[in-house]
């Protein structure tokens, strides 16, 4: 009854192409982030922000810049691990070389940094798409995780090859290094959320998404009226990277504290990140977020039940959570190829005429 | 002869082996390719599987043991038999045929007319799920493999090129096996495609799915046919990158070198693929070993792909592939 566009009249256009033109997605959304940002703060503790918050929040930024590049721009990327590690190292010789900046803006140039580095190895996507370009994507997920392993002037010249997050402060109050609370780490990462999601979401319905849009459905009839693909891709791969970078500096900065490149973000990341866009739903905001959501949580849950629960050896359930993920993506893909979010749009398409039929 | 021309040689000889051991997984990429447009990604997880489930057999380890014995608390481990690598080898295939039947009753028939972006990525999925099921059925710890191929130096070699240069070259005969093995496969693949009725109708459903439909060859069929293939293929690379170096979670890996062979071959060529294997092969070999002392060594973790990659931007169907001709 209350999920009615119904009496809701709109009297502009603003109003009209809003986000959630229905009332009760509106309050709803505005609910949710109140919560966010009131009541979560509150009652987090660290297990909850270690486990599931925190990283949840990073890997929605990285799973939005992914599906920038897939979902609305068609162009398949497997180098997202990589381009994470670009935002995590940018990052930390920036908070390493200049320690007075602000660790705020250090992450938001490790993400332009990251774009720079995105738009070059987005360069061969003008010659050749599909798989070929999942190839070249490759090509920068093992030579970035060379170059940052090997090539000593990245980590510092430190002896293991490490690179570890000093203690950088927002406002008085620690948010990397040791002393970082759950509840900075948990809000600092929201705040870079929330803002790049509003981002993401008004870049994808302006001009700029519309020619994303029109590239991924058939490029060469897009050229045709006029959308110029250097720029569209280029944009895309620009956007992509730049989110993914800062997911990147947000996971090495706050989330890790220490990391190495060759094991915190290796092939497995791309892939991991790949599978939340393809779960979530390709070409959708509140895909990420969905996509996201089930692949931190939905581990957690099995090891909590299969471990802790039932007292079988980790390994095994290690193994048997590989399998599921597997299995789920493959049960998604034949029965829902869009993913949640399109799980989502149809039961909205319900709620609204519920409890009638038509 | 100067030393280093005499080493580059060697690496030029060691890199053209380890070529072809790329040329055999990129062959059972190219195999589905041609028939069914799908890019395998779960190939390298298919020769994993392949070898662990051959391993298995050989030891007679108890499938699935470590979950029976987490769910029952039982202490199961191996059946107390060896199998002998003729039986073992023969029920591998029949494995990687039923492997081959389950994909396509549970994973292939519910996608046909999917986007090709969808299908590979469902090979992804298919390669999680079975590298999850290999480590339960068979135990994930690093086993060695002995299917009674030759290893260790070559003494022919070594000697030949001993009496010619003064200085003998290591290769692995194992390697040299490889080759010989390749060589065979490739030649009754070809065979098989160009003589036998199934071979035909394999390469009618490669050149057009519908048109081969309407000429009463059946799909289903024809789709078991090359995941079977493409299943003994991924046996035979496992065999040898298993008794090369252990089945363990890396061999898995070997897919991702296949990738840029395939790139450098075509992806719808046979040919292609092993020529692209060996150009990598030589290629990564001397690069390593002209460049390490300049940026650093473990350059051939990328050397491949960057390879591929300028190569993609002049030629993008790769050297055998056929044009790619875009219609609106």
């Amino acid at each position: 009854m209350l999920y009615r566009e119904a009496g809701d009249f709109k009297t502009s256009y603003v109003a009209d192409s809003q986000t959630f033109p229905i009332k009760f997605d509106r309050y709803g959304y505005y609910f949710l982030l109140g919560f966010a940002f009131l009541v979560v703060p509150l009652i987090i503790n660290d297990y909850w922000a270690n486990a599931i918050v925190v990283p949840f929040l990073i890997y929605t930024i990285a799973a939005l810049g992914l599906n920038i590049l897939i979902g609305y721009c068609g162009q398949l990327s497997l180098g997202t691990g990589a381009f994470m590690a670009v935002g995590a190292y940018a990052s930390y010789k920036m908070m390493t070389g200049f320690p007075d900046l602000s660790i705020i803006f250090v992450i938001i140039l490790a993400g332009f940094v990251t774009a720079a580095v995105g738009v070059l190895f987005g360069l061969p996507s003008l010659r050749i798409k599909g798989f070929y370009l999942a190839v070249a994507t490759l090509a920068a997920q093992f030579f970035l995780i060379w170059l940052f392993t090997r090539q000593a002037w990245f980590y510092n010249y430190s002896p293991t090859g490490m690179i570890s997050a000093p203690t950088r402060e927002v406002f008085g109050v620690p948010v990397t290094g040791p002393r970082a609370s759950a509840v900075s780490m948990y809000m600092i990462c929201l705040c870079f959320l929330v803002s790049l999601a509003w981002l993401a979401r008004n870049l994808t319905r302006g001009t700029l998404g519309r020619q994303w849009m029109a590239i991924r459905d058939m490029d060469i009839a897009a050229e045709i009226i006029g959308v110029n693909p250097l720029m569209a891709k280029l944009t895309a791969f620009a956007v992509s990277s730049f989110f993914i970078g800062i997911s990147g500096a947000l996971l090495f900065t706050v989330y890790l504290g220490a990391a190495e490149a060759g094991e915190a973000f290796g092939i497995d990341k791309s892939f991991l990140v790949l599978f939340m866009v393809i779960i979530g739903g390709l070409g959708s905001i509140f895909g990420a977020f969905a996509g996201a959501a089930f692949l931190i949580v939905g581990p957690v849950l099995l090891k909590l039940l299969l471990v802790n629960t039932l007292g079988w050896p980790t390994d095994l359930a290690a193994h048997l959570e590989i399998m599921i993920i597997g299995a789920l993506i493959l049960v998604f893909l034949i029965l829902e190829p869009h993913g949640i979010a399109a799980l989502w749009r149809t039961i909205k398409q319900k709620l609204r005429l519920w409890p009638f039929p038509y | 002869m100067p030393d280093t021309l005499l080493f580059a040689m060697e690496a030029t000889l060691n890199g053209l082996t380890a070529g072809v051991m790329y040329a055999l997984v990129a062959l059972g990429f190219v195999l589905i390719f041609k028939a069914s447009g799908i890019f395998n990604f779960a190939q390298g997880v298919m020769a994993l599987f392949a070898a662990l489930t051959l391993v298995g057999f050989q030891s007679g380890q108890i499938p699935f043991s470590h979950l029976i014995n987490a769910m029952f608390g039982t202490r199961l481990h191996h059946f107390g038999w060896n199998m002998p690598t003729l039986l073992a080898i023969p029920a591998t295939v029949v494995v990687m045929i039923l492997l081959a039947i389950l994909v396509e009753r549970f994973i292939l028939k519910h996608l046909v007319n999917q986007e090709p972006i969808i299908l590979f990525m469902a090979t992804i999925g298919l390669a999680y799920f079975l590298e999850g099921v290999g480590d339960i059925m068979w135990g994930a710890e690093v086993k060695a493999l002995d299917v009674g191929l030759p290893k260790g130096m070559s003494m022919a070699v070594d000697e030949m090129t001993f009496n010619w240069f003064g200085y003998g070259f290591y290769i692995d005969r194992l390697e040299l096996w490889a080759a010989g093995i390749a060589a065979i496969l490739v030649a009754s693949l070809t065979i098989f495609s160009q003589y036998t009725k199934q071979g035909r109708a394999l390469r009618a459903v490669a050149d057009d799915h519908q048109a081969a439909l309407s000429v009463g060859v059946s799909l289903r069929f024809i789709w078991v046919l090359t995941w079977s293939i493409a299943g003994i293929v991924a046996l035979v690379a496992g065999i040898m990158w298993g008794s090369k170096s252990g089945v363990q979670f890396s061999l898995s890996l070997i897919a991702l070198k296949a990738l840029p062979v395939l790139i450098l071959g075509g992806f719808t060529s046979i040919p292609g693929a092993i020529v692209g294997g060996l150009i990598i092969g030589v290629g990564e070999k001397l690069f390593d070993f002209f460049m390490q002392p300049i940026i650093g060594g473990a350059t051939e973790n990328w050397f491949a792909y960057m390879l591929a990659l300028v190569f993609l931007l002049f030629r993008p169907q790769g050297l055998f592939g056929e044009r790619i001709i875009e219609r609106v």
